[in-house]
């Protein structure tokens, strides 16, 4: 091996591929089907999906980190449990912050922060990238691949709450009613009796979990018809 | 070199330390916010009850506002089955769960009074099954102890968007309002129904959600009942 140091810059086109890529071409939920457990179960909200994407990008990102800045330590026979120490504790903090700061979306997502130590996500990432590659490419690998489950759960999220329960960003300050009786924005525009769409029965099938199952498939069909690319991937 | 076993234990060992020496420093870091938190949360749930009666809407109604008025306008005292007041117990600290596993001669029950713009309401607190999982949920009664002026439920794991109504849809609590428990002397309670016949005894179930319902429906009279004699004992 010659220790030639090339220069690479900080935040080249590999590193912008390493962000992108998990968000589209490869993303972790759509593409890889991973960590779809918990799409399933915190998408009722979009609240709860927002916080539960970030928890899960703060975890994949600092343990990336941490597992590539280690990397060359850690002996071969016990690599997952290393990593399994790394995630946990990752986690368990995200726990102690999140109890700490906002205690009823805490209560809300429950046994599912404390799941993230089992998602797919995080344990792959690990293995596939952060052990042979530099911490910084690592870091960034974990953001993009946060973001990319994020990406997912956000747009389960806004669908199932918004024809499910007729708001958006419910359980925090900033709640919408935005379709039903007593929408807040559309009223003021459209009409003034009883607010635009106030029609609309909140459709029960999307307050429950299987309704994600539905709407990942058709996520994942409609990238699969626009991307070419993934269709013969097997 | 890495694959010796002296290395790898004490790399384990490191390792190990690190992530415990991390995690208790954080834990103690974050402790007493998550603690305050714990109390909020609790104190707000028996708010809820009474949202109604309250001088401000509770979601506008800061942490310290929460804790200002368990200060000056709550009283409490516990219970017993028999009707006696137990002295220096203290409401907060009873845990339904707990006492829902005794039996019934041993049971502690927490009362809330709220001294308010609307007189003395006094707060008690019910606890049972649900479909999946448990349900509970605090009672706002009128001084007399007979009229319901508010009610809050809560779950551990109910359907969303079927039981979980019971306290996500806010019109399933405010049904209980004006609702009265006894009819002249004798106690009915109030029950959850698939249709109101008697509108001062029953209240609406929720459409898909009957075990739910009944659940509910149970938690209210069994849970009321354990009230009853105390009722008794300190009738005005």
């Amino acid at each position: 091996m010659t220790t030639k140091k090339e220069k690479t810059p900080l935040f080249g086109p590999k590193e912008k591929r390493l962000l992108w890529d998990p968000i589209n071409d490869n993303n972790p939920v759509t593409v890889q089907v991973l960590g779809v457990c918990s799409a399933l179960a915190v998408t009722s909200l979009v609240y709860k999906s927002v916080v539960m994407a970030i928890a899960v990008i703060f975890v994949v990102a600092f343990s990336n980190l941490i597992t590539s800045l280690v990397r060359n330590y850690i002996p071969s026979q016990v690599r997952m449990i290393a990593q399994l120490v790394i995630i946990a504790t990752l986690v368990t903090i995200v726990e102690l912050v999140l109890k700490a700061n906002n205690y009823a979306i805490w209560k809300e997502l429950s046994v599912f922060i404390g799941l993230i130590i089992t998602n797919c996500i995080v344990m792959g990432r690990l293995e596939a990238f952060a052990m042979s590659n530099s911490p910084w490419r690592s870091f960034l690998d974990g953001i993009g691949n946060g973001l990319g489950y994020g990406v997912i759960l956000i747009i389960v999220g806004v669908v199932r709450e918004l024809f499910g329960k007729g708001t958006l960003f419910a359980g925090s300050p900033i709640q919408l009613n935005i379709i039903g009786k007593s929408n807040d924005l559309v009223k003021y525009w459209i009409d003034t009796s009883g607010g635009a769409m106030s029609w609309y029965t909140n459709n029960g099938l999307l307050a429950l979990p299987v309704s994600s199952l539905f709407l990942i498939g058709i996520i994942i069909w409609v990238q699969r018809s626009r991307n070419k690319k993934l269709v013969d991937i097997s | 070199m890495h694959n010796t076993t002296g290395y790898i234990i004490k790399f384990t060992v490191a390792l190990t330390v690190l992530a415990g020496l991390a995690l208790s420093g954080m834990f103690y870091a974050t402790e007493p916010a998550a603690k305050r938190n714990e109390e909020v949360f609790n104190k707000r749930a028996i708010l809820s009850s009474i949202a109604s009666h309250l001088d401000k809407p509770l979601a506008q109604m800061s942490d310290e506002e929460v804790l200002q008025i368990f200060k000056d306008k709550m009283e409490q005292k516990v219970v017993n089955t028999k009707g006696d007041i137990i002295e220096g117990a203290i409401a907060e600290k009873i845990s339904m769960k707990a006492e829902s596993k005794k039996n019934e001669a041993d049971m502690e029950l927490p009362i809330f009074t709220y001294k308010g713009k609307d007189g003395n309401i006094n707060i008690i607190s019910i606890y049972g099954n649900g479909l999946w999982d448990k349900i509970w949920g605090y009672i706002a009664l009128k001084d007399d102890n007979k009229t319901i002026v508010g009610a809050a439920f809560d779950h551990a794991g109910e359907t969303p968007g079927l039981g979980a109504e019971i306290k996500d849809n806010p019109t399933f609590p405010a049904s209980f309002i004006g609702k009265t428990i006894f009819d002249g002397d004798t106690y009915t309670s109030v029950k959850v129904v698939k249709k109101v016949t008697d509108p001062k005894h029953q209240v609406d179930g929720i459409g898909g959600a009957t075990l739910t319902s009944d659940g509910v429906s149970e938690m209210m009279v069994r849970g009321i009942k354990y009230y009853l004699p105390y009722f008794q004992k300190h009738k005005k």
